[in-house]
């Protein structure tokens, strides 16, 4: 076993930002993406493509001006620290706000589309049958949408895995803190040491390729349900 | 505006039984309006051909249309009042929906489907084995949705909305998707829950066999609007309906199996004014049946002929002429002792034999359609 200690612990912290980052997507994004699927609003361009935008920013500028804003000078740095919590960036918590925000269109955007697909009817016939508009959502479109969830899910954990421009920008590379898997790649890289580069990077490799590979497979099972 | 979203009000003073709905919606290139006064009890169907807003008006009498304005009120409770900012939701109405596809939820058993309504609804009327066993459905309780057949899932629907307890059903054509022997495998179920129900039902359909069949009322709706609205026998045979209907005109007749004609295979179906005979049926004497004449089968002669082979001649007496749906045609409505029938002839003939009304003829009848 080639994995150092240090090896070890990036991705113990990268497992543990990866999970809490999902489960907050998931809270975070499914009444967005709820909103988005159902909504005749004029807002809805709007809202769907500041969702989008970290699907083409490059992360090194989300997580620029996520330092900006979350730093002593910015609003929500300012907020914080009266708040009496410091600022975020170089923290644990400064990097979930970031992953949230970078991996946030690779939970909506499937969560969106699996509300969108279950249409109007299942809804009106719980509708008609004495549910509440809360009932309708948890008893009849939760249920219908659980595929999109397994995909959101996902997505949403193995981007997270995969960041590191806000990483960089946003948490620095404070060991055992901030410094995920990604990062811990990138130090023996600059080194010129790429013996030890290969076993994270092959690991990366073969992580994502096992995700997705589950993920597809599912879905050829399931037609139409992703 | 006070709260859109109320509980149902019951009205102050004895509000008068039935239900009252006039309302108006609007969309690009269509719009309903309509008032309806309907029956407390038994079959109300809407008629109409496709895009004439059949579906839209058991959708705002639902509340699942809420653009719509107007006032709709259900056996002396209130559902919606646009003027006084009242608007029950669909969910506080006490309403059964069938929607034309079975709808069931996939994710749950058909056991779980039917508890769905009646968990939320409260302690009902009738146990879900008995609704159950009502439709025929009693053996697939266990069963996912998928697992149906297209007839079973209907029905499932049906039970499913019987099971809130409703005081009002509404069924968006629910034979619509079923292809003929899938319907004959229903009309009976729901033949028999026309009979053991004491709530006002609203049927829509674009059939006019199948109205003919199951309603007591009939609305017919043209355009969004009402073109004609009252009893079922009396309002088919009407001679003032838009052309649309025209291809659709004859009458229905409540008839009792009077005798059975064994050597020739017969079976003879008394009714107010007359009697016809038709091939043999299964039924014992005294049983109720339903037929309808369609104005194509029906002739008219100034006497009675002889040396036909048509077997059904009777005395009628011309109440009036209309037009009908081509300028070649006309529609003759007589009176059969007290019984409606509708005949289509040419205008030439109308003209030639002198056909007007309180003149005594004589109305061939080519063939009846039993409905049951």
């Amino acid at each position: 076993m080639s994995l150092s200690a240090t090896d070890l612990s990036a991705i113990w912290l990268t497992l543990q930002l990866a999970s809490l980052t999902t489960v907050l997507l998931l809270l975070i994004g499914t009444p967005v993406a709820w909103w988005l699927a159902r909504t005749r609003s004029r807002m809805k361009g709007l809202i769907g493509a500041v969702v989008a935008l970290p699907l083409v920013l490059p992360p090194t500028v989300i997580g620029f001006y996520l330092l900006v804003t979350m730093g002593p000078h910015g609003p929500v740095g300012q907020l914080t620290m009266a708040m009496g919590l410091g600022t975020l960036p170089f923290t644990f918590a400064g990097l979930v706000v970031g992953s949230v925000i970078y991996s946030l269109p690779f939970v909506v955007q499937p969560l969106q589309n699996a509300f969108e697909a279950i249409g109007d009817r299942p809804l009106e016939v719980a509708a008609t049958l004495r549910a509440g508009p809360w009932d309708r959502f948890f008893t009849v479109a939760l249920p219908l949408a659980r595929p999109g969830f397994v995909t959101a899910s996902i997505l949403g954990f193995a981007h997270t895995v995969g960041e590191f421009g806000v990483v960089l920008m946003l948490g620095g590379n404070i060991p055992g803190r901030t410094r995920t898997v990604s990062v811990q790649i990138f130090d023996p890289v600059e080194a010129m040491e790429y013996a030890e580069a290969h076993w994270l990077a092959g690991g990366m490799l073969l992580f994502s390729f096992v995700v997705l590979l589950a993920l597809y497979s599912s879905r050829r099972m399931r037609p139409g349900l992703g | 505006m006070p709260s859109r979203d109320s509980r149902p009000v019951q009205s102050a003073s004895a509000a008068p039984a039935g239900i009252r709905a006039r309302f108006g919606v609007g969309y690009p290139g269509f719009a309903l309006d309509v008032d309806l006064q309907l029956p407390a009890r038994g079959v109300t169907a809407l008629l109409g051909h496709s895009g004439s807003g059949k579906t839209t008006c058991l959708r705002c009498i639902a509340g699942l249309e809420r653009s719509a304005q107007g006032r709709i009120e259900v056996n002396g409770e209130l559902w919606q009042d646009s003027a006084a900012g009242v608007f029950v939701p669909t969910h506080k109405r006490a309403l059964g929906y069938v929607f034309q596809e079975a709808s069931l939820f996939p994710h749950l058993s058909v056991r779980r489907n039917l508890e769905y309504g009646m968990r939320r609804a409260g302690a009902g009327r009738v146990s879900l084995t008995q609704a159950a066993d009502l439709l025929g459905i009693g053996h697939l309780l266990e069963r996912m949705p998928d697992k149906l057949s297209g007839g079973e899932r209907q029905r499932v629907g049906v039970v499913r909305a019987l099971l809130t307890s409703p005081r009002l059903l509404l069924m968006d054509e629910p034979l619509a998707a079923l292809d003929l022997r899938l319907k004959q495998e229903i009309l009976p179920y729901l033949e028999r829950l026309h009979d053991e129900l004491d709530i006002p039902v609203i049927y829509v359909s674009h059939s006019p066999e199948e109205v003919a069949r199951l309603a007591d009322h009939v609305v017919l709706l043209d355009q969004g609007t009402v073109a004609a609205q009252g009893p079922l026998a009396d309002t088919l045979a009407r001679l003032d309906l838009p052309a649309v209907f025209s291809d659709d005109a004859g009458a229905v007749v409540e008839s009792v199996v009077a005798a059975h004609d064994e050597r020739y295979h017969l079976t003879r179906l008394d009714f107010t004014g007359g009697s016809v005979l038709v091939a043999r049926r299964p039924e014992p004497i005294g049983h109720r049946l339903r037929f309808r004449v369609n104005a194509r089968d029906v002739s008219l002669a100034t006497e009675r002929l002889e040396g036909s082979t048509i077997l059904n001649l009777l005395p009628v007496t011309v109440i009036g002429v209309g037009a009908a749906d081509t300028p070649a045609h006309v529609l003759v409505r007589v009176d059969m002792q007290g019984t409606p029938l509708l005949a289509r002839i040419t205008r030439r003939s109308c003209e030639q034999l002198g056909i007007a009304a309180g003149r005594p003829m004589w109305a061939q009848i080519k063939s009846v359609a039993l409905l049951g």
